[in-house]
């Protein structure tokens, strides 16, 4: 019983012990120098032209959550096509409820603007 | 058709879709009737809001639906009759408290049917699962519309206090509903029962724990000391009809689930958790009672009121009987309309200027609006439990249910209690009827509003006169309840 667990338990130590021995011999061989380039966020990316904790648009949380809706809709899904051989007429007619459902809340979220940018 | 599952299922579920919808109509109709008709969208959700109401009424009897997922039964319609009508009222206070604040109606009537359903949802429920669902669509809804008016700050304080505390109070819920499962492999809770009076499982400490977790989770929702800190920011901060349809409907909805899970699904543990709940009870009584009485706001002092009115209820479950399970019914009840007319005469004094929800905007009402001071009294003895108001009669029953259990000191902690709340009760009756400065505000009428006042007045007076009729209704609701597995249970 307990002897199954032996497997996780050796990746577990051979995972941390990875990170850890990297961060260490890392440390004990690089060099410390520290200039304004080498404390950028992005060291050899884009140059950040402001501070980070800035104002910005609310629309960008309203299109993240109505990517999640629909991302959850394909959740829901591929199972329910998986299993569409089993369900039959009964599953056709619940999925058809449950799009209604979605689309009804997609046109609202349309009609209230949601959908404009600017 | 999946075996199991006919078409006579969806029948019995007939009021929960056609609430589902209507809340998917009011949304359409929101975007589709022109901007600033928040009128015609308040009577679209009354109109939903009595259909569902009516279908109620279509059929009787106890079933269970789809695999025992959600019992219809008796139980189950005493409280969604409470739900809608206390959502109805809601909505009456709210039209022209929206207008005052500008917020956009469509989304709040959507909100307060989604609510509502999940409340309903909650009533039948008798599987974990289902009662989780329910018990979600519920809490999400709340915590959208507490924060609901978005310039206000302490709106949005409020909103994200319910927000994070709920999500937190729910994972230790969640947490014990998962060992209920682990240990008796089903989450069917008149499945459950009989497993855990097994021997061997009785005493099993990780029971016990699981008992704890779902005590500690459900005392969260009916706001039961130590449980309770989120509610008085959360009542104050809320748009005031959001705070009442809360206190009322959320309320009673919480008490529908503990009555479920701990009477039909754990009746094994009930030495476990009778002595959690009188505990309970007692604290969230005195405390209760004695922080209201130092509130100078309202709102606060309501959330006290109702903190301590839930002290109250859960004597009935600490009796056990059908009679105290028959006396929380009743006292639910009552306690709908008595906080709803109260709130909504809090809501009348909201004018464009005025909060008006502290004490010295009350102060001389009488001399201002007598109907409105007269119907403040009412609600103010009623919740202090005087005759002949109804809360005089759901008092005498909770109390003398605890007797006939002998548990004669809760009874006495209880009447004690009942005296130290008439201080801060009357000391608002005070203040409208005895000061005659004018510092106070104007309260203005709406017809919607005159027909929640009147509402409640009505249900306050006629139910303490003539209480037969819902005593009666209320009994035999109980009796649906498996609450002849407890009793035999009992010593």
């Amino acid at each position: 019983m307990l002897s199954d667990y032996i497997p996780i338990a050796i990746f577990v130590v051979v995972a941390t012990g990875f990170a850890v021995f990297t961060l260490v011999f890392a440390s004990l061989l690089h060099s410390e120098k520290y200039n304004k380039v080498k404390l950028e966020p992005y060291e050899c990316g884009i140059e950040p032209i402001t501070d980070a904790r800035d104002r910005y648009s609310i629309r960008y949380y309203l299109v993240a959550m109505l990517f999640v809706i629909f991302d959850v809709e394909t959740v829901f899904m591929f199972p329910w096509a998986v299993i569409f051989d089993k369900l039959l007429l009964f599953g056709l007619i619940e999925m058809v409820v449950f799009i209604f459902i979605l689309v009804v809340g997609y046109y609202y979220a349309w009609q209230k603007g949601a959908l404009e940018w600017a | 058709m999946p075996a199991g599952v006919s078409l006579r299922d969806f029948y019995y579920l007939l009021p929960e879709l056609v609430l589902t919808g209507g809340a998917l109509l009011v949304l359409i109709a929101d975007v589709l009737l022109p901007r600033r008709s928040g009128h015609a969208l308040a009577w679209i959700t009354l109109l939903v809001l009595a259909a569902t109401l009516a279908s109620l009424g279509t059929f009787s009897g106890t079933h269970e639906v789809a695999h025992g997922l959600i019992a219809v039964d008796e139980f189950a319609l005493f409280f969604k009759v409470v739900f809608l009508v206390s959502a109805a009222v809601t909505v009456l206070m709210s039209v022209r408290y929206l207008e005052i604040e500008g917020a956009s109606p469509g989304e709040y009537y959507f909100l307060i049917l989604c609510a509502t359903l999940g409340m309903m949802i909650l009533a039948g429920g008798i599987d974990l699962i289902t009662i989780f669902i329910g018990l979600e669509t519920m809490a999400v809804s709340f915590y959208i519309l507490v924060g609901f008016i978005k310039p206000n700050q302490k709106s949005n304080e409020a909103a994200v206090k319910y927000f994070l505390l709920g999500a937190f109070s729910l994972g230790i819920l969640l947490y014990g509903m998962s060992l209920l499962y682990g240990l008796s492999g089903t989450t069917n809770l008149r499945v459950m029962a009989p497993v855990f009076f097994g021997p061997e499982t009785r005493h099993d400490p990780r029971l016990i724990l699981a008992v704890m977790l779902v005590v500690a989770g459900v005392g969260f929702k009916i706001a039961a000391v130590p449980f309770h800190m989120w509610a008085p920011d959360v009542y104050e901060g809320a748009p005031t009809p959001v705070t009442a349809f809360l206190s009322v409907g959320s309320k009673a909805a919480s008490f529908a689930m503990i009555l479920r899970i701990f009477l039909e699904g754990l009746p094994a543990m009930v030495h476990d958790w009778q002595i959690l709940f009188e505990a309970l009870a007692i604290v969230t009584m005195t405390v209760g009672n004695l922080a209201a009485l130092t509130q100078t706001n309202l709102k606060r002092m309501l959330a006290y009121s109702s903190i301590a009115h839930a002290g109250y209820i859960l004597i009935g479950l600490v009796a056990g009987t059908p009679r105290g399970v028959s006396a929380m019914l009743i006292y639910l009840f009552i306690y709908t309309f008595m906080q709803l007319g109260a709130f909504t005469v809090i809501v009348l004094m909201r004018r464009r200027d005025v909060v008006g929800d502290e004490l010295k905007d009350f102060s001389g009402l009488h001399f201002r609006h007598p109907y409105a001071a007269f119907a403040m009294l009412l609600f103010m003895l009623s919740l202090g439990g005087i005759p002949p108001t109804a809360g005089f009669m759901g008092k005498f029953w909770l109390f003398s249910a605890a007797i006939d259990a002998h548990y004669y000191w809760l009874a006495v902690i209880g009447v004690l209690n009942s005296a130290v709340s008439l201080y801060y009760y009357i000391r608002l009756v005070v203040f409208m009827y005895l000061k005659k400065d004018a510092t106070g505000s104007e309260p203005s009428t709406t017809p919607a509003l005159t027909v929640a006042l009147a509402i409640a007045v009505v249900a306050t007076i006629y139910i303490g006169i003539y209480p037969r009729v819902l005593f009666e209704i209320a009994e035999a609701s109980a009796r649906t309840l498996g609450v002849v597995g407890i009793t035999a249970a009992l010593p």
